[in-house]
């Protein structure tokens, strides 16, 4: 690479700002991408690094700012433009069609033909020259759908190539693979980069990400806070940037835990994504036990095994010691389990139903008498004194479900399952979308229902939130439990590294 | 031996009003729009062609010619009923089975309609020389109406066009993740629109086959046709051959049954012949779904 | 009073979308009754001058309407769990014969308290049987009940049919022997004079009973909120601890039994014996219904009356229009809806089927 070539950096983002209602998703956000460099953004949940990606790829266009790569600026063409430019995204979640071969994946959209019909010749040399390039096989005739995950990214990475890509980005690309795996990726990014090309890294994984960079740009809360050269990187100082300084907030009330009421021995969960590989745990009554980690690393398997809506490959869940693996969930609604989803509309709520009905959905409501039938007039009592006790506005309780706002949809769900006196409470990003005033509020009532001897799991990727209320942390990470720390004296740098896989139980 | 090309032969004849609307759903559903609405194209091609053959042979045609260009207009005339289904379910993203209940409803009554107006029946129309003489014996029988010969290649062509053409992969691609053909960069709505399109064509081009074999349109010729296609699409796993392979097997039965019939054999009853489609069709649905899979993204057809 | 005047004020802005919908198909019919040369204000003018202005027309209007209200009923109560009960038409057909058979089994000694209602439940035993075939499929098979529901009428039909000709048709026709006086549906004109000569009778009574029914199993019960829960979302549902595909099934097998008991109107209340091929659509009019009335079951009494009224009124401008073009039109309201209501295809709820 010449001089003057080198000059020209791969990717320029200049001052992004780009802003999603209230949220601030990138806040002036700058970054220089030499070429034949692996580059990475580093960051949790919520702090921009997956938006800066897709503005950098077209997908999303930016309030404000310019994208240049290699030297022109990508307009508003989109992803087609950006790829003209070269450079190509690799999807957190593959975008490839699964019934179809691996060289009618790559040449998706631009066939080569003949005539009428397709060149099968030039699209399997396709696949076949730049796997080579790569340092990979890769058959141009395999099922897209009978690849393995890390197969199927390599399809993604031909793809990218195939088509002109010479900077490469890659959404949290080893979020679902093995070590072995990711071992192999590493070797292709590097192949990559050695012919000149550029990869930019968006990841949460620190530890892998260290070892791969050359450069890493960590984010937080939609701003860029450090950028280091790898050799000079301290580990630690970058977990403790990426989850910010957090002192345990003063308010903090510790529980006063019992007997262990929830118990899970070595789960597993099917699945590829967000399955347990073997966690053990336990939750006394009394006490909340924060699920921290980032986003994908087995918290929705977690979730799902507990409540019952998933059953388990391997290991128990217990109740009071009882393995309810053959109880459905509405078996364990009725032995006292409480369950706050992580997506409000879907399931916690059903948002053309009326704020009254939605009150009706947590098991075997005590409104309908043993003949089935709805008393009404009871159902409205209850409904009125729910919504004045959460404050839910507006306070109609014929107003369907969505018309309520984020927060009080979640003050909703909390009347709904908390005014059961739980003996357990699942929560899944109890106070995600939701503002500072109402998520102290729901944080009051959560710790109300602790008191009240319930045993809590509360899985969330807001730190902040963990540290408040959890009285012992367990840190998720690949599905495994990395560790588990008593809050109190919780060090926000031990966490960061847990969360980012530097240190392994 | 005789007897045994003849029953190949009435097969044939009987499964290409079949196959041609089974083809015709294909080219709809396998780029995710679903199409219960052949039974309604059957009938819009069918009742064009001998409208349009009637008039032109009224006008001092031949028979062959008038016929020739009543199958054109039948193609045409599916086209154009079936871009209803398209608009409905792709521009304005309604639910495609409800359109499709609401076509076959459309054409059953305007063909009536029609017909009233145009023969003065409300049963059946005029009849129209069409193409060859007679039906006997088995050229005859193979050579009904051209449109045999059609159903053979549209199936060839189906494959082929599935396999080996760019349009065929990228139909394949969107009736199974729309969402990655769109960030490969196609055009999702335009393809899927050309797949119902093909859908009216192809199926009225049955309906044409059946008009002709008649000599005539009779209200409701389809009679159930149009469903069983659908129910060979499904039974053959949402591809060209297998539900040309399925059509065939229905049409084997039909014939056979005709031929005992015939023969002045009691033995199985016509009714119960003429559930056996269906009901093979269930058990394959039921014992085979897992494998049956339909296109992954058939039902979610509006136009992002 | 002012919740009644809340309630009336909903009702109508909840009409207003389908009612516009009907206005556009209206338009759109009169398009081709305009190039033919026809009045088409004239046309309809005329249509629902003698539907609803005459007491024998009315009646017939009624009539109609009763069996259309049955038929609407079944795919509205479907609907609400998310399914297509495509096959009601299937259903109604086995009800019908299955009502026929029962009645004609009792024999004319027995009295009407036990063979009228008698025969009314072995149809819609029948119509939950056959239903419960898809039901099942669609709950633990994963087979879309749209393809099962299609398959299974031809089923029905060829069913019906075959055990009509073999065993119990009377010479040389194609129905089966009338069914004894204490089975049969007595007419309303004796009870409302001006109904005279119609053919309307007791099931519309039995069906308006049946909606109010329904109506208040679905707003009022757990049953009816667990079903309504699992047709607008599957993982809430299932998030609650509903038993999603049970409901399914039940669902499916309620609407089968609506669906065999609608034959009543024809074969107790009319004809007073089972024919074939008696549906005559009203299966698949009975879906234009339930959409056109969003699957409210008190909703569905003007859309069946709609629906009714220009299945009349095909006769009545008979002379100057062929009557199929009622079943245009019906087609064109069907195809209105559904688009006007896309994305709110279910009762109220926008989530795509």
């Amino acid at each position: 690479m010449s001089a003057a070539e080198a000059d020209i950096e791969a990717l320029v983002l200049h001052d992004i700002t780009k802003r999603y209602a209230a949220v601030v998703a990138n806040d002036r956000v700058s970054l220089r991408v030499r070429r034949g460099t692996i580059h990475a953004l580093v960051g949790e949940n919520g702090a921009g690094k997956s938006t800066l990606a897709h503005v950098a790829y077209g997908l999303v266009l930016a309030d404000s700012g310019t994208v240049t790569i290699e030297g022109r600026a990508l307009g508003r063409g989109g992803p087609r433009a950006a790829l003209g430019l070269g450079l190509g995204l690799v999807h957190q979640h593959f975008m490839l069609v699964p019934t179809l071969t691996v060289a009618e994946n790559v040449s998706l959209g631009y066939e080569p033909h003949r005539g009428a019909w397709l060149d099968r010749a030039v699209m399997a040399a396709r696949v076949r020259d730049a796997a080579h390039t790569l340092g990979f096989e890769l058959d141009p005739d395999a099922r897209a759908g009978d690849l393995s995950v890390g197969e199927q990214q390599r399809v993604e990475i031909v793809r990218a190539l195939a088509r002109g890509a010479r900077t490469l980005v890659l959404d949290e690309p080893t979020a679902v693979l093995t070590a072995q795996e990711v071992d192999d990726l590493f070797r292709v990014l590097r192949a990559w980069v050695a012919r000149g090309h550029a990869v930019v890294l968006v990841s949460h994984r620190l530890s892998e990400v260290r070892a791969l960079a050359d450069t890493i740009t960590v984010m937080r809360a939609g701003r860029v806070v450090a950028e280091r050269a790898a050799g000079q990187a301290d580990a630690a100082e970058l977990a403790e940037l990426i989850v910010g300084r957090r002192m345990a907030a003063l308010e903090r009330r510790p529980g006063k835990p019992g007997a262990v009421a929830l118990a899970l021995e070595d789960v597993h969960t099917a699945g590829e994504r967000d399955a347990l590989r073997g966690v053990s745990l336990t939750v006394r009554a009394g006490e909340i036990v924060g699920v921290a980690g980032v986003l994908g690393n087995g918290q929705q398997g977690l979730v799902r095994a507990v409540v019952g809506l998933e059953s388990t490959v391997q290991g128990a869940v217990r109740f009071d010691g009882e393995d309810v693996a053959a109880l459905g969930v509405s078996a364990r609604r009725a032995r006292g389990l409480a369950y706050v989803p992580e997506d409000r509309l879907e399931e916690g709520l059903v948002p053309d139903l009326s704020l009254a009905e939605n009150l009706l959905l947590a098991g075997r409501a005590p409104e309908f008498d043993p003949w089935g039938r709805l008393d009404r007039a009871r159902l409205q009592v209850r409904a009125s004194a729910s919504l004045a006790e959460y404050d839910v506005r507006p306070r109609d309780a014929t107003l369907p479900a969505r018309a309520l706002s984020g927060g009080n949809q979640q003050r909703l769900i909390l009347a709904r399952e908390l005014g059961r006196m739980p003996r357990w409470l699942v929560l899944a990003q109890p106070t995600r979308g939701v503002d500072v005033g109402g998520a102290a509020f729901l944080h009051a009532r959560i710790l109300a229902a602790r008191d009240a001897g319930a045993a809590v799991l509360l899985v969330s990727a807001d730190l902040d939130e963990i540290l408040l209320l959890a009285d012992r942390i367990v840190v998720l990470y690949a599905g495994r439990v990395a560790d588990t720390l008593d809050a109190a004296g919780a060090d926000a740098r031990r966490l960061g590294v847990l969360m980012t896989g530097g240190a392994r139980t | 031996m005789d007897a045994g090309l003849l029953l190949f032969a009435a097969t044939l004849r009987i499964a290409v009003p079949y196959v041609l609307a089974a083809l015709g759903g294909w080219a709809s559903e396998r780029g995710g729009v679903v199409q219960i609405g052949l039974e309604g194209l059957l009938l819009v091609g069918a009742f064009t062609c001998v409208w349009v053959a009637h008039a032109a042979e009224g006008a001092g045609w031949s028979g062959g010619a008038a016929a020739s260009l009543g199958i054109a207009a039948a193609a045409v005339a599916g086209a154009v009923f079936a871009s209803i289904h398209a608009l409905v379910c792709i521009r304005f993203g309604a639910d495609a089975i409800v359109s499709g209940i609401a076509l076959n409803l459309l054409a059953a009554g305007a063909t009536k309609f029609l017909l009233t107006l145009a023969f003065g029946s409300a049963a059946n129309s005029s009849r129209i020389a069409g193409t060859s003489a007679s039906g006997e014996g088995f050229s005859g029988a193979l050579l009904a109406t051209p449109l045999v010969l059609v159903a053979v290649i549209a199936v060839l062509a189906c494959d082929l066009a599935a396999r080996r053409t760019p349009f065929g992969v990228r139909l394949h691609a969107v009736g199974e993740h729309p969402e990655a053909a769109a960030a490969a960069g196609i055009a999702v709505a335009r393809v899927r629109t050309a797949g119902v399109l093909l859908s009216g064509v192809l199926a009225a081009l049955g309906g044409a086959h059946l008009a002709l074999d008649q000599h005539q349109f009779t209200a409701g010729m389809a009679s159930g046709r149009g469903f069983i296609a659908v129910a060979a699409l499904v039974f053959g796993r949402w591809t060209p051959r297998g539900a040309a392979g399925a059509c065939v097997l229905f049409a084997a039965a039909e014939a056979l049954q005709i031929h005992l019939q015939a023969h002045a054999s009691r033995a199985i009853p016509t009714q119960l012949v003429q559930m056996l489609p269906y009901v093979v069709t269930l058990i394959a649905l039921v014992g085979v779904v897992g494998r049956a899979r339909p296109p992954a993204a058939l039902g979610r057809n509006a136009a992002t | 009073m002012n919740a009644v005047v809340h309630r009336v004020r909903r009702a109508a802005g909840a009409a207003a979308l389908p009612g516009v919908a009907v206005l556009a198909a209206l338009a759109a019919g009169a398009v081709p009754l305009a190039l033919l040369g026809h009045d088409p204000f004239a046309l309809y003018a005329r249509l629902f001058a003698d539907t609803f202005g005459s007491g024998y027309g009315f009646g017939q209007v009624l009539f109609k309407a009763t069996t259309l209200l049955g038929t609407g009923l079944a795919v509205a109560v479907a609907r609400h769990a998310g399914l297509f009960n495509i096959g009601v038409e299937g259903q109604m057909a086995l009800g019908g014969l299955a009502s026929a058979c029962a009645a004609l089994a009792l024999g004319p000694a027995c009295p009407a308290a036990i063979a009228m209602p008698a025969a009314l439940l072995a149809g819609a035993a029948a119509g939950a049987a056959w239903a419960a075939i898809p039901g099942w499929m669609r709950a633990w098979r994963g087979v879309h009940e749209v393809i099962a529901t299609i398959l299974l009428n031809f089923i029905a039909f060829a069913l019906a049919g075959f055990v009509l000709i073999r065993y119990l048709a009377d010479f040389e026709t194609l129905h089966t022997a009338a069914i004894p006086v204490a089975a049969r549906l007595p007419r309303l004109e004796s009870l409302v004079p001006a109904l005279r000569g119609a053919p309307v009778n007791l099931d519309l009574v039995i069906v308006l009973a049946l909606c109010v029914l329904a109506a208040f199993v679905l707003a009022r019960t757990r049953w009816g909120f667990e079903v309504r829960a699992v047709g607008m979302s599957e993982r809430a549902a299932a998030a609650a601890g509903i038993p999603v595909r049970r409901r399914m099934f039940e669902a499916m097998v309620v609407s089968g039994a609506l669906a065999g008991a609608a034959a009543a109107n024809f074969v107790q209340g009319y004809k007073h014996y089972f024919e074939d091929g008696f549906t005559a659509e009203a299966g698949f009019k009975g879906i234009a219904v339930a959409l056109l009335a969003r699957s409210h079951p008190i909703a569905l009494v003007p859309a069946a009356l709609l629906f009714g009224a220009l299945d009349r009124g095909a006769f009545v401008i008979g002379g100057d229009v062929p009557k199929e073009f009622v079943d245009v039109l019906q087609a064109l309201v069907l195809l209105s809806v559904v688009v006007a209501m896309r994305r709110r295809s279910r009762r109220v709820a926008p989530e795509a089927a």
